[in-house]
């Protein structure tokens, strides 16, 4: 630790950012961001579709490309229905924490290094926390609270049902998606995310490589903590019409529905940046400040398409091999890896 | 007594891995790169959907879509003669006749009798062609239109002129080859 600081949560910088910066930073950062929802709804439903031999929307605007925005507006626009047995302020507040946390944690994954912009030192990204993966998911475990409130709050069975499934569903896989980066940060040796990503400059090889235990661990768990397909038993339109967002409708459904995307674009980021070298281009090249946020991009949509191919594929596992799924194999597999990979750094 | 041999309709019966231990868990995950290599497939494949409004699905030559009445083609008069023969075999009750009588000087159809209200009611019609293999003149066919939508109901009950006079759109024929 240097004079600048002892440990706090901030990762310890060598440059001062005024506060300017910040302002702007915080506004690209989440202007780019959140604007990339629409384009993966867009792209989640085109891609169904030609994975079913299908179009997917082509009416609104050219090639469809409205549609998300058209969905949205609709949904805006609806009136703000709610259960007579609902429980108010918190029905009201669950979709607001999803989202939230959605969104602090975006704040956290690295577009790029730290360039001189402006006369000033600017880093390439929301803010560097020297506790990079935990608090991604301090705040993926509070993004539960959003299901969880949200469920019970409706008074609804299904919703309940659907909160319940998410409850267990984040015991069963947060454990197994930490130990799966743990690898990962004993081979850098630091938390921090851009930390990280010098690490693997400097180790000259991506993690995902030496580290594809804990890789495929993470993608899996990442399915999971995003509740997408094959692991949305949280929803599992088929036998919980919905669940935790059944009673939802309007603007509070919109907001579950884009803290949903949002977190897949935000797992998708963690996971280039622990595993695929966040803004490192392969055989050395050296690209110019402003492309490294297109690198970084670049890579989230390769993951953002896998999760959507996951759906295209895989049936919805049943609720016990679920469980046994995430205890008996993720869990076990997860600590060996944890192990292996420290007992080798030490040896090295 | 020997099993019954299905023969060659027997059909092939795939399952999932055999589930179990390290083994089952290596199958497992071989099986879940098979299915996403087969959703791969389908991408490459293309699409298969016909885009409706603008591109229409060609019909059989035998689909029963909206009614037609017809004329003699020499002399130009209705083949109806009045029987009310459709409107008995019309399980759904939609056919209305009237018929009257034919005069030298106003002469409508080639029988003794024209039908003077001809209306089917085509909110009702179950298109069965009941219609059609009751007619003795064949006077009344199915065509191939399927777009029956409007927006009021009044406007569904086709008439005898609407019935007679060719559609506006035609529906695409299904060629032999097709």
């Amino acid at each position: 630790m240097t004079a600048h600081g002892s440990g706090g949560l901030l990762a310890v910088v060598s440059y001062w950012e005024p506060w300017w910066i910040q302002i702007i930073k915080s506004l690209l950062v989440f202007g780019v961001g959140l604007s990339m929802v629409p384009v993966i709804l867009i792209l989640e439903r085109k891609g169904l579709g030609r994975f079913q031999n299908r179009y997917g929307p082509n009416r609104v605007g050219v090639f469809g490309i409205m549609q998300p925005l058209a969905d949205i507006l609709k949904l805006l626009r609806k009136e703000q229905f709610r259960p007579a047995t609902s429980v108010g302020l918190l029905f009201a507040l669950a979709p607001v924490i999803s989202i939230l946390t959605a969104v602090a944690t975006f704040a956290i994954i690295p577009f790029g290094d730290v360039h001189n912009l402006f006369g000033t030192n600017v880093g390439l990204y929301g803010i560097d926390v020297s506790i990079g993966p935990l608090y991604a998911f301090a705040f993926g475990a509070i993004a539960f609270y959003g299901i969880m409130l949200g469920g019970w709050a409706s008074g609804s069975k299904y919703s309940f049902l659907g909160a319940m499934r998410g409850a267990a569903q984040l015991i069963s896989y947060e454990v197994a998606l930490g130990l799966s980066l743990i690898g990962v940060v004993f081979q850098a040796g630091t938390l921090s995310l851009t930390g990280i990503v010098h690490a693997q400059q400097h180790y000259g090889l991506w993690f995902f490589l030496p580290q594809i235990v804990g890789f495929l661990i993470f993608m899996v768990s990442g399915f999971a903590e995003t509740n997408r397909a094959p692991f949305d038993l949280v929803e599992a339109d088929a036998e919980l019409v919905g669940g935790y967002n059944t009673e939802y409708g309007g603007g509070r459904f919109a907001s579950y529905y884009f803290a949903e995307y949002l977190n897949v674009f935000v797992i998708s980021g963690l996971a280039t940046t622990m595993f695929l070298g966040g803004w490192l281009l392969p055989f050395g090249i050296h690209p110019p400040a402003f492309i490294d946020p297109i690198v970084v991009l670049v890579k989230m949509f390769v993951f953002v398409i896998v999760f959507i191919w996951v759906r295209a594929t895989l049936p919805r596992l049943r609720y016990d091999q679920l469980m046994r799924f995430g205890w008996k194999v993720l869990l076990p597999l997860a600590t060996v890896n944890a192990l292996v990979t420290a007992i080798l750094v030490v040896e090295t | 007594m020997t099993a019954w041999d299905p023969g060659e309709d027997v059909i092939a019966v795939q399952r999932g891995p055999q589930p179990g231990g390290a083994g089952g868990l290596y199958r497992a995950f071989g099986e879940t790169l098979r299915g996403m290599k087969t959703t791969l497939g389908r991408i490459a494949e293309g699409t298969t959907t016909f885009q409706y409004p603008e591109e229409k699905v060609p019909v059989y030559p035998r689909f029963r879509g909206r009614h037609k009445l017809h004329r003699f083609e020499d002399t130009g008069l209705e083949k109806c003669v009045g029987c009310s023969l459709c409107a008995a075999a019309c399980p759904a009750d939609c056919i209305r006749v009237v018929a009257a009588e034919n005069t030298p000087e106003h002469r409508i159809s080639a029988g003794e009798r024209y039908a003077t209200v001809y209306e089917i009611n085509m909110t009702r019609c179950i298109f069965c062609g009941y219609c059609e293999v009751a007619c003795p003149f064949d006077a009344i066919t199915m065509g191939h239109d399927y777009e029956l939508s409007d927006y009021t109901r009044s406007d569904l009950i086709f008439t005898k002129e609407m019935l007679l006079a060719e559609p506006l759109e035609r529906t695409p024929l299904r060629t032999e080859s097709e």
